[in-house]
């Protein structure tokens, strides 16, 4: 590229990603600091009304269960893909193709429309009550919709792509032979599970983790379709604090307090990596 | 493979496709409300076509998703490359921040944005939209352009120059041609991504525009919508014809 | 001085305060073959890359013919390079690689066609000249490689260890072709690498670099036969090193050196007085064991304690007697005794053959 092209583009670059990306989280920051006004968005002066209000019973309550939801919508996640991605690494090239294509297909479908599609299986007159009753598992429809279940099912239907794939591009490295060489040692299965796949997996485990777990507490429509107005997530009280009553402070403080949680663990997450290769480089 | 894992596999298949295959069955299927088969009908598909305010949201919204694939695949795919040829100041932070847009959850930076435009008077309507969309979309534009430009042979750039092409030669000759691939995935990428947007779309968007995330959202709160299911049975066809396209593109990089 | 077709002076180099290449000195002459021979780290490839212009020097000049092309960037030297991966334009085709530095320089339609199929005839590439460069045998693309380079007809042509990413049976094939080829185009050539095997059968002259500077210039011959210092001496073929002093130097030009203990003359003249630490080097094939041994020579008792059937040759590890010192020998079997071999633990005495040796003074 000529030097004035190549100026160009990445003053231009370096533009956006200041002015669209830098600039709004410092201004939540900043308004998070700002007071509250019952007809404004927000009052110009210093406060930590928000904050304090942050430490309200009812506004902790829907954080720590938003944070319990996306702990177990993770968890379940990982459960779920950890065996598909083992089974899927060991097949033939193109038999991997196929399982990662299929996997993908759903994760570039509009995801309103997939949290959509669970409501029409797990409604109560969904295709999975009738199956249970059809198959006289039940007696009466479960009443699945508008419930901390609804709301976790959902979820990890839309994210379980979002852990396969990472945990994947981290299996798909894995030396299967190390588990012949443990099992020629006269390893166990759960030995060699635990001595040898999980610390080497365990990069791909956390960052898949963090994949799930991190969108997971913002997706407020899945709450509302699934879970009515009573199983709230972080998200919807954002939502609701800029879209409806807008009272920007507290949705900015409630904003800051999930960006310092989420970072805290991709510090943890970076540490732990950080271990790992120095221990590789010693060993 | 043993049953099990074969069982296993499909359960997991199950629980992906049978919602959507569902929703593509009651799409045409003549009974409003999908109790039953009640027999092959394209009346929701015509039903769709008719409802003019989901055909608006739909068109703004491939208005938008164009528009913003387009831009952001041009100043994220040059961008990547600087990043890649120069050493420069700030393209430490520049990588830092394209990351913590990856990283940080979709709601967070659509706030951001919306007080970004409240505070500087930008009107919320398709600009808002489409600064917002190229925002979130050049991180994962700038991803496959590197990740590719870091598969090449690093002496490639230095070959093109020893046999007499000039800078923008190269460029044209070399560094262009072997990125169309990524380029053209990360078009793709960042038209799904999008499209299938919700969060940063209701936060920036007006009530002069309305996009199909919203609409759709509004319409399904409320109950089951026959045209819903047709609409969203169009874009699962849309989204495997894109996929099968992107995998295509990944085969002929490794080539 | 000779007046040569790339002429480098004082050329020097650093990367982050460390020095590279320094004061370096050489004179290429047309349609000479040089190479640049040294372990990794050595500056070869900085070298390399300073005369093909993709690094810029600290200091000094390199002329090519009578101008200075120190600044020049790449794309305006007449310098082509073959890279040690290749770099081959994986979107184009054989042809259309070959043709990429004619088409750059806007060459008539007429005079690319006839060149490129030229080049192709020359290195057997005609019937894959429209297949990508993935479709090719490693073999293969080096032959591409080369022809990318060779037919833009390049003052000098630059090889960056063009054959270490071949297995050894190909390689030995493509040295064969490359110097074919560079005799038949007598294009002048400089080619780096850490193979001392290509090293010796492909030049004309070896330039032995060590921490940036020339440890020796010289006929791959000279580099074997005569190494200047210890560090030429051991990076090239296997050899043994024994410790001695100088006891006299004669008027006549030989040496009285004591070697173990024993008292021998040669006739080598290096400079050095009485007292002198020295060291006598012997390649292994020019030991010789019991039998054979000149009964003029000094001889070494000591015990077979390793033996290595070589197919041509046989190879021994003898420890001496008195001293804490191992030698390796290296016998070629002859036809009067096929069977001749070794027991491990056999006495033997050993020798060398007079005048075979190298005398190098100590340089701690």
């Amino acid at each position: 590229m000529k030097p004035s092209s190549r100026i160009t583009i990445i003053t231009l670059l370096g533009f956006w990603l200041t002015i669209f990306g830098g600039l709004p989280l410092l201004l939540l920051l900043v308004t998070s600091f700002l007071g509250q006004h019952p007809e404004k968005f927000f009052e110009l002066n210093f406060s930590l009304e928000s904050y304090r209000q942050l430490l309200d019973s009812s506004y902790l309550d829907i954080l720590l269960r938003s944070i319990k939801q996306a702990v177990i919508t993770t968890l379940l996640c990982l459960v779920i893909s950890y065996p598909f991605v083992w089974l899927t690494a060991r097949m033939n090239k193109r038999n991997r193709n196929i399982v990662l294509i299929l996997v993908m297909i759903p994760f570039w479908t509009n995801s309103l429309i997939r949290t959509y599609a669970v409501r029409i299986i797990i409604g109560t007159n969904g295709l999975l009550n009738k199956m249970l009753l059809g198959l006289g598992l039940i007696d009466s429809p479960l009443r699945l919709m508008y419930s901390e279940t609804a709301v976790v099912i959902g979820l990890i239907y839309l994210m379980l792509p979002f852990m396969i794939l990472p945990l994947y591009a981290n299996l798909e490295k894995f030396d299967y032979r190390l588990v012949e060489a443990a099992r020629d040692l006269g390893a166990g299965n759960t030995q060699i599970f635990l001595r040898i796949a999980l610390p080497l997996t365990l990069p791909g485990i956390i960052g898949g983790s963090i994949m799930v777990f991190v969108p997971t507490m913002g997706l407020f429509y899945v709450a509302s379709l699934l879970g009515g107005g009573k199983n709230l997530l972080v998200g919807n009280l954002i939502h609701q604090n800029f879209l409806v009553s807008q009272n920007w402070p507290l949705g900015a403080a409630m904003s800051t307090a999930l960006i310092l949680m989420l970072l805290s663990m991709l510090l943890a997450y970076t540490f732990i990596l950080r271990k790992m290769k120095s221990r590789e480089v010693a060993g | 493979m043993k049953p099990f894992r074969i069982i296993y596999l499909a359960i997991v298949f199950l629980y992906l496709y049978i919602p959507l295959a569902v929703m593509v069955a009651n799409s045409f299927n003549v009974n409003k409300y999908g109790m039953r088969w009640d027999g092959f009908t394209l009346q929701w598909f015509s039903a769709m076509l008719q409802n003019h305010s989901l055909m608006e949201a739909t068109r703004n919204s491939l208005l938008v998703a164009i528009s913003s694939a387009t831009v952001a695949t041009v100043l994220g795919g040059l961008g990547a490359t600087c990043i890649y040829l120069y050493r420069f100041r700030g393209r430490k932070v520049m990588q830092v921040t394209l990351l913590t847009i990856m990283m940080i959850p979709d709601i967070i930076l659509a706030i951001g944005l919306l007080v970004l435009f409240v505070i500087t008077g930008v009107s919320l309507g398709f600009w808002s939209l489409l600064l917002a969309h190229v925002t979130f979309c050049l991180p994962f534009v700038t991803v496959t352009v590197l990740a590719r430009l870091q598969g090449f042979d690093p002496n490639l750039i230095d070959a093109a120059k020893d046999l007499g092409a000039s800078e923008s030669q190269t460029t044209r000759h070399i560094v262009i041609p072997l990125l169309k691939p990524a380029l053209l995935a990360s078009w793709l990428l960042s038209f799904t991504l999008s499209l299938d947007d919700v969060i940063v779309s209701s936060f920036v968007t007006g009530p002069s525009f309305d996009v199909l995330p919203l609409k759709l959202f509004s319409m399904v709160k409320v109950g089951v919508k026959p045209e819903v299911n047709a609409l969203s049975t169009l874009f699962v066809g849309i989204s495997v014809v894109l996929i099968l396209i992107c995998h295509y593109l990944t085969k002929e990089n490794k080539r | 001085m000779k007046k040569g077709v790339l002429t480098i002076t004082d050329l020097s180099k650093s990367f982050d305060g460390l020095s590279v290449v320094k004061n370096f000195n050489l004179v290429i002459s047309q349609g000479e073959f040089v190479t640049l021979l040294g372990p990794s780290g050595c500056g070869k490839t900085t070298l390399l890359r300073l005369i093909a212009g993709f690094d810029k020097p600290d200091s000094g000049t390199i002329m090519l013919d009578d101008k200075d092309i120190g600044c020049t960037p790449p794309e305006k030297r007449q310098v082509n390079t073959v890279f040690q991966s290749y770099a081959l334009f994986p979107h184009m085709t054989v042809f259309d690689n070959i043709a990429f530095g004619l088409k750059i320089t806007k060459t008539k339609k007429s005079e690319l066609l006839s060149r490129v199929q030229n080049v192709l005839k020359q290195t057997q590439l005609e019937s894959l000249a429209h297949r990508f460069p993935s479709q090719l045998s490693g073999g293969q693309q080096q032959r591409v490689a080369m022809a990318r380079a060779v037919v833009n007809r390049p003052r000098v042509l630059l090889l960056d260890e063009p054959l270490s990413a071949l297995d050894a049976r190909l390689r030995q094939e493509m040295q064969i072709e490359l110097k074919k080829l560079q005799r038949n185009l007598n294009i002048t050539t400089i080619l780096v690498t850490h193979e001392q095997d290509e090293a010796l059968s492909l030049s004309d002259r070896i330039v032995v670099m060590n921490q940036g500077a020339i440890a020796q210039i010289g006929t791959p011959r000279e580099i074997y036969e005569e190494p200047k210092n210890l560090y030429v001496a051991r990076f090239i073929g296997e050899i043994n090193q024994l410790p001695a002093r100088v006891e006299e130097v004669n008027n006549s030009g030989n040496l009285t050196i004591n070697v173990l203990g024993k008292n021998i003359t040669i006739a080598k003249e290096i400079d050095c007085a009485k007292g002198d630490r020295v060291h006598l080097l012997l390649r292994p094939e020019d030991l010789r064991i019991s039998g054979d041994i000149d009964e003029a020579m000094p001889r070494f008792s000591g015990s077979i304690i390793d033996r290595r059937y070589r197919g041509a040759t046989l190879d021994t590890t003898i420890r001496l007697d008195t001293h804490d010192i191992t030698l390796q020998a290296c016998e070629f079997f002859d036809e009067d005794d096929p069977d001749f071999d070794y027991s491990i633990g056999e006495k033997v005495e050993v020798s060398w053959v007079p005048g075979w040796e190298v005398l190098l003074k100590d340089e701690t």
